[in-house]
């Protein structure tokens, strides 16, 4: 593709692939074809490496950020061992965090770039963790039904092409089996519990429905960009896709507990085999991610606030004697 | 002030536009490889990194990151400036299509054996 004679400036794989090394690319492309990874030091398309750190990077602002709505209910989790419970998941997300920093870290983007993109709004992370866990009901329908879009997600891009990344996901995934049995232990506790412990989750249920819809993103404009991330093995599944497989997966498990999701469209097309909802408002998805969302400018104030408050141990505890080198996978 | 549904966070009456100063180089420490030897008898593992400011905190920081589900026995931290490495683009070192005199693949006893009890009809 890159040897034909003929380049079309207006092409815009064109100008993705502009002034790469023909022979190194090919090279590249062949090694991800034949299912190799790539590693650190390993050369690479400037666009794979820019892509790479912008998505690993989002990823890892969203397990601290999604560290928060949970970690507000450490407090107040009904009895000792959810709380108990609570904090270990809590932990987990922040450790996996740490995981996709080392692994960004890896492709040349210090971690305190990476720190200072996310508490001035350069970088964007999971746009659902911008709206609050009104009850405990809430933590419990984030524990089982977010979590389980992020296994999905995470499972698919575990298959990538870049060493430490899927690395790092290889250990996240692990991690979330139990997210994912924690939370809907809780949820189906609140179930099938008292009349106001049904209500409370239905209640949660319906105001996590639209954030949970969103939060695959839009439909993937195909575009020759989506076509080279995949092939580079970069982006692993459609957005749509990965909604259609969440829906299979959780909404009979959801209606097995009779309980309702707002949205009388929502159906499994037994011709297709596809679920047809009503199209998600993205309009509203846009204006949260740009910082309209209700939790935005608190959670974005709350890091700036660790990030100051921590400053003077870790000036403390510095080495004098240190030097930074890129980790080594 | 920031009003939360959190009553930690709004107790700490944080200000909503707190702008601070941004994390300078090495605000985050150096960094460590993390070894991780899952029970007594198996190969320690290279299972990712820490930062930390020096080896005691390394380890710290690696049993809270690699070893807070009971499957470690005992964890090494290097610092990454001492490790030494080789290249990728040196892989071709490795080969050893070649040497087949170091395999037990190389060396075909049984065929010797057929041939010399088929020519002499043992
Ligand atoms: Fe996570
Ligand atoms: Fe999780």
């Amino acid at each position: 593709m890159y040897g034909n004679a003929y380049i079309d400036p207006n092409d815009k794989a064109n100008s993705i692939l502009a002034g790469e090394d023909p022979q190194k690319l090919e090279e590249f492309e062949n090694r991800i074809a034949r299912g190799e990874k790539i590693e650190p030091k390993d050369w690479m398309p400037k666009e794979y490496r820019r892509q790479l750190i912008r998505m690993i990077e989002q990823h890892a602002h969203s397990e601290i950020i999604g560290a928060l709505p949970e970690g507000t209910w450490i407090t107040r989790a009904p009895g000792f061992r959810r709380k108990l419970a609570l904090m270990a998941k809590v932990q987990d997300e922040v450790g996996h965090a740490q995981l996709l920093y080392s692994a960004a870290e890896t492709l040349g983007k210090s971690r305190e770039a990476m720190i200072n993109d996310l508490i001035t709004g350069k970088s964007k992370y999971s746009n659902v963790f911008n709206y609050p866990a009104f009850t405990w009901a809430d933590a419990c329908i984030i524990a089982w039904l977010i979590d389980a879009g992020a296994i999905i997600n995470q499972v698919a891009n575990a298959k990538g092409s870049y060493g430490p990344y899927c690395r790092a996901l290889d250990r996240i995934c692990t991690e979330e089996s139990f997210h994912l049995k924690y939370g809907h232990d809780n949820v189906v506790t609140l179930a099938t519990g008292s009349e106001i412990q049904r209500e409370m989750v239905q209640a949660a249920l319906i105001r996590w429905w639209p954030p949970i819809m969103h939060f695959f993103g839009p439909s993937d404009k195909i575009s020759q960009h989506t076509e080279i991330l995949m092939k580079w093995k970069v982006k692993m599944a459609s957005n749509d896709d990965m909604r259609q497989q969440f829906l299979d997966m959780y909404v009979p498990k959801i209606w097995d507990l009779g309980l309702t999701l707002p949205d009388p469209l929502l159906k499994k097309n037994p011709e297709t085999k596809k679920w047809e909802y009503t199209e998600p408002d993205w309009e509203e998805f846009k204006r949260v991610i740009n910082g309209g969302g209700p939790c935005n400018a608190e959670r974005l104030a709350v890091r700036r606030h660790a990030e100051e408050n921590g400053r003077w141990v870790r000036e403390a505890l510095n080495n004098v004697g240190s030097k930074y080198v890129v980790p080594l996978a | 002030m920031i009003q939360s549904l959190d009553p930690r966070i709004t107790r700490a009456e944080i200000e909503e536009n707190n702008s601070i100063s941004p994390l300078k180089d090495l605000d985050q420490w150096e960094t460590y490889e993390v070894f991780h030897q899952k029970k007594r008898g198996d190969q320690h593992m290279h299972v990712g990194i820490v930062h930390a400011p020096n080896a005691e905190m390394a380890l710290l920081f690696a049993k809270e990151q690699y070893g807070r589900r009971g499957v470690s026995v005992n964890i090494w931290v290097v610092c990454t400036r001492d490790v030494f490495t080789s290249d990728y683009d040196d892989t071709d070192m490795f080969d050893v299509s070649e040497k087949q005199y170091r395999e037990a693949g190389g060396y075909k006893v049984m065929e010797k054996i057929n041939k010399y009890k088929k020519a002499n009809k043992i």
